[in-house]
């Protein structure tokens, strides 16, 4: 077995733009329930555009600024490959073809929600789809499960949008600020 | 002369573009509440099947918005709503990237994720209340939630295979 360094895994070509069109277009036509696993899978396993470091780096930047993460996720990778034009080809590649598809499906429901059968799957899709975001919701407490003060947040936060339907822009104009000041005063101690 | 409805809907989404810290699944509570219960666009059901299309659909989870706006004013609603929920925080995120790999290791950085985290999860699990209050009218529903719920916790089964379940009990009259 050869000795040498392993050959750099990260980006092997800088994508043209329509490659970044197809590439994100294959993950928003895959992504059911969560398109981030397959834009991980497309980035970083297919084309090595990204390595798994710099994957995570454009993640976290993507979950951390408002607005869709994709999207973000998207905007980001496109500029750093093919400047503005690059952002703006792989969030049509993402969206063109989802979009199409839920305006006919939603479409398609309209002229059919007379038929009990629709009806009734349509119920169950909704039901069986908030049951996903209930065990993200759980999933997400883990890594916070012996910080006392980020479950406290999380539940004040829960119940005042949730059961008291605060409008978000109060909650989080109260709630970040305090959570930041906490963390940052957590972390000195 | 632009439709004030679509004005509306830009205004509408636009803002809530800026709110969406942790994503659209975290905004859901908030969407409900100027869709439903400010603006009356919807009803309960309405909203209900407006997130189960978006879901059946591949995708972002952001879709649910293209249906909302479709909903309101047809397919150049469902246009206007997309553009208007992606495009102010995509001007955001294209000027902040750059400056942003600078602070890297910034403690401050560090602290807001850190601070924000938590925040988050509280939304998301908010979403998952308000949108079982509005898809779950009956019993055999709220299992399928409950049942989905707790089989994604404890299996690696992926999430279309729970999709399709609900819909087959649901087309069968299960809910």
């Amino acid at each position: 077995m050869s000795a040498g360094p392993r050959p750099p895994i990260a980006a092997a070509a800088i994508p043209t733009r329509l490659a970044l069109f197809l590439g994100f277009m294959q993950v928003g036509l895959q992504g059911f329930g969560g398109v981030l696993p397959f834009a991980h899978r497309m980035l970083v396993g297919q084309h090595r555009w990204l390595t798994e470091r710099e994957f995570n780096e454009v993640l976290s930047l993507s979950q951390f600024l408002p607005g869709p993460n994709i999207i973000n996720l998207a905007i980001i990778i496109g500029n750093r490959f093919r400047g503005p034009l690059g952002s703006l080809t792989a969030c049509l590649g993402l969206m063109l073809m989802p979009f199409l598809i839920v305006i006919a499906l939603a479409a398609l429901y309209a002229r059919f929600a007379d038929l009990e059968w629709v009806r009734g799957a349509t119920i169950g899709v909704s039901s069986a789809a908030t049951g996903l975001i209930i065990a993200m919701g759980f999933k997400m407490t883990v890594p916070m499960k012996r910080i006392p003060w980020q479950i406290a947040v999380a539940g004040v936060t829960f119940v005042a949008i949730g059961l008291l339907r605060t409008p978000l822009l109060w909650t989080l104009a109260a709630m970040a600020p305090a959570s930041v000041a906490v963390a940052w005063w957590a972390m000195r101690r | 002369m632009i439709p004030p409805v679509l004005l509306e809907l830009a205004w509408q989404f636009g803002l809530l573009s800026f709110l969406a810290i942790g994503g659209v699944n975290a905004l859901i509570p908030e969407i409900h509440r100027r869709v439903v219960e400010m603006e009356h666009w919807m009803s309960n059901a309405d909203f209900a099947q407006a997130f189960a299309i978006a879901q059946a659909a591949p995708g972002p989870n952001m879709l649910i918005v293209s249906v909302i706006g479709w909903k309101v004013s047809g397919v150049l609603g469902a246009f206007v709503a997309t553009v208007a929920i992606c495009a102010p925080s995509s001007v955001l995120t294209f000027a902040v990237a750059h400056v942003w790999d600078r602070f890297r290791e910034a403690p401050l950085r560090v602290a807001i994720q850190h601070g924000l985290a938590p925040v988050t999860v509280g939304l998301v699990l908010a979403s998952g209340y308000i949108l079982a209050r509005a898809a779950d009218q009956t019993w055999a529903a709220f299992a399928i939630t409950g049942a989905t719920t707790a089989l994604v916790l404890v299996t690696r089964v992926h999430p279309l295979w729970f999709l399709a379940a609900g819909a087959l009990l649901g087309a069968f009259g299960a809910v």
